[in-house]
């Protein structure tokens, strides 16, 4: 399998008025296409932070960050503005849906961007609320919605412009246990069928179990399970 | 679903608060179109002032009468086409109440409406005018608000003529556009100038001022120079100025308060950015989080920037018109409320484009900051803002 995500040399450091806060050191990291990882670490040990540089929604203050061959760091702010609505999608934490748009509106979101005919569109969001199993729901607003259902609404708005990439940033920590485990069976089936490439960072070492790959971040530096 | 419904959706947010600064627009808009309609009105007279009319009058000032004689020799200056004259005379019409105060003038009726073509009389009232000493033409509005006929008879007590004065009504008089002063009452000045003979007053003979129609209007300024050159060694020396000069002169004595009433009007759009600008920074706040999830996706500044800028046009815009819309009734029923102080009282084109035109960069101008600091905002700091 190639490598999508090659991580060389990353550091990161935040500037606070004077003080300079190290978060990353000299990470470096291979991410073969089609691969499930997950990032784990205590808190304040930089997986979020990793997660943003690699998705493109941060920048790292020294090394290279290459996605399917393009390396990030170097994009301006609407080339990668741009590259992100082709290559990535997103699963937060708190799911982060437009709380004035339906279900089917808010998957719809990221394909504003591109050039599809409205019947297009209509195709593409109705056939990934189905993959998520809400296609009864596509009408309903997020507070009508439960958290589970809410962060299936999330998956089905980061694959419906089909990224090269999933990111998900604790995608089961807002969630019960019987919610968090149809998430994680869900991103498993992204990855297995439809061979997703997915990197998750996660406190929860069950939903780690259901990666291919664990990798542990420390203090800024990773460590290889 | 397209931006536009997002912009939409999100005014429906706080309803509320939207309709609330949707409402305070409206009236301020209203506020500013009644004030801005009052100072037009007030200088109404400076623009319906005709190109082709001069007015001659006292050099020292306009309350000191000039001697009727200067008529014969104003007619024969060169350029000169008609004179007329008129006298101010004041009096009282049943007390001294606003709503029984118009404008009450000896005339010449051999003249005056050659010299305003623009009040129209119908001949055969023009010439019982001309025959009757105590009659008197009145304006359309004025006849409307008082309820005068032909026939009525007008009492009025004199204070700068003393004594009891009575006019006959015999023809009232409309104007030939909107522009035209309808509020107004024009007497004979022969009888004012009999009883000012048997009292020896101070203005017998005298006029108050004389009104000249030129053939020309390009020459204007030159026969107002042979004019006042007729006169420079006369004990009664003369200034001539075009009727737009002379009404703005009137205007100018008011000034202070016109431009106290000019800026309140312009306080008043101040007021409406403060409260929209305001709402929209509230509203941009609560959403910081949001614009970074869409930047998140793939949208840019500028969807951001027109997300933001779009719901504070759509707001101000519609409080705009709908203010506007009201201006026009509330308006019209002030005009009707107070004919004889302002004798035209209608919302001119320059007003609307001043309320739309404001209601526009007030829209802008209150985006400005809320777009510039969510367009700047790094992505993951708006993430990691709470709602």
């Amino acid at each position: 399998m190639s490598t999508l995500v090659e991580v060389k040399n990353v550091t990161k450091v935040y500037k606070r008025d004077t003080m300079e806060i190290p978060v990353l050191q000299n990470i470096s990291l291979d991410v073969p296409e089609g691969e499930f990882l997950a990032l784990m670490g205590p808190s304040g040990s930089g997986k979020t932070t990793l997660l943003n540089l690699i998705s493109g929604i941060d920048q790292p203050t020294s090394g290279s960050i290459l996605v399917g061959g393009t390396d990030i760091a170097k994009l301006n702010e609407s080339a990668l503005a741009k590259w992100r609505s082709n290559h990535i999608g997103f699963v937060f934490q708190f799911y982060n849906l437009m709380p004035v748009l339906t279900a089917f509106e808010n998957v719809e979101l990221p394909l504003l961007l591109t050039n599809l005919s409205k019947k297009e569109k209509k195709q593409r969001v109705e056939a990934v609320l189905s993959v998520v199993g809400l296609a009864d729901r596509m009408d309903h607003y997020p507070k009508q919605l439960s958290g589970g259902q809410q962060q299936r609404v999330a998956i089905a708005r980061a694959i419906v412009s089909d990224p090269t990439l999933i990111i998900g940033d604790e995608p089961t920590g807002d969630l019960d246990r019987k919610s968090a485990e149809e998430i994680l069976v869900l991103l498993s089936r992204l990855n297995s069928e439809f061979k997703k490439t997915i990197i998750m960072v996660t406190h929860d070492p069950h939903a780690a179990e259901s990666a291919h790959t664990i990798q542990h971040l420390d203090k800024g530096e990773l460590k290889s399970n | 679903m397209k931006i536009l419904k997002l912009i939409y959706k999100n005014l429906l947010r706080h309803k509320l608060r939207s309709l609330l600064t949707i409402a305070g627009i409206a009236i301020a808009v209203l506020a500013f179109g009644l004030l801005r309609t009052v100072v037009t009105a007030w200088s109404y007279g400076v623009e319906a002032a005709s190109a082709d009319r001069l007015i001659t009058r006292h050099a020292v000032a306009f309350i000191f009468p000039l001697p009727y004689a200067y008529k014969g020799q104003l007619e024969q200056v060169e350029g000169v086409k008609k004179v007329s004259f008129a006298s101010w005379f004041q009096g009282i019409y049943k007390d001294q109440s606003f709503e029984n105060f118009f404008p009450r003038l000896a005339v010449d009726p051999e003249t005056i409406f050659d010299v305003y073509p623009e009040f129209i009389l119908p001949a055969d009232q023009l010439t019982t005018f001309k025959q009757q000493r105590n009659s008197c033409i009145i304006g359309r509005k004025l006849a409307e608000q008082h309820n005068f006929k032909i026939g009525d008879v007008i009492p009025v007590t004199g204070d700068i003529y003393p004594g009891n004065w009575e006019f006959t009504v015999v023809g009232i008089y409309s104007g030939k556009d909107k522009t035209a002063d309808e509020t107004q009452m024009f007497f004979n000045w022969e009888y004012l100038n009999e009883r000012n003979r048997q009292t020896e007053s101070f203005a017998t003979d005298q006029v108050g001022w004389y009104i000249i129609q030129v053939d020309d209007p390009n020459r204007a300024a030159s026969v107002s120079e042979a004019v006042d050159a007729l006169y420079v060694n006369s004990p009664a020396k003369t200034k001539t100025e075009t009727e737009k000069a002379f009404q703005q002169s009137f205007v100018s004595l008011s000034g202070a308060i016109i431009a106290s009433m000019e800026v309140v009007s312009y306080v008043i759009i101040g007021i409406i950015l403060m409260v929209l600008a305001n709402t929209i920074i509230m509203a941009a706040r609560e959403r910081i989080r949001e614009y970074a999830v869409l930047k998140t996706l793939g949208f840019t500044n500028f969807h951001v920037v027109g997300l933001i800028a779009g719901e504070s046009l759509f707001i101000s815009m519609l409080g705009g018109a709908v203010g506007l819309l009201f201006t026009f009734p509330v308006c019209q029923a002030f005009g009707e409320a107070f004919p004889t102080m302002f004798p035209v009282f209608a919302v001119q084109p320059t007003t609307i484009a001043m309320a739309v035109g404001f209601s526009v960069l007030v829209g802008v101008i209150a985006s400005v900051f809320p777009a510039y600091r969510s367009a700047t905002m790094r992505i993951v700091d708006g993430l990691r803002q709470i709602g």
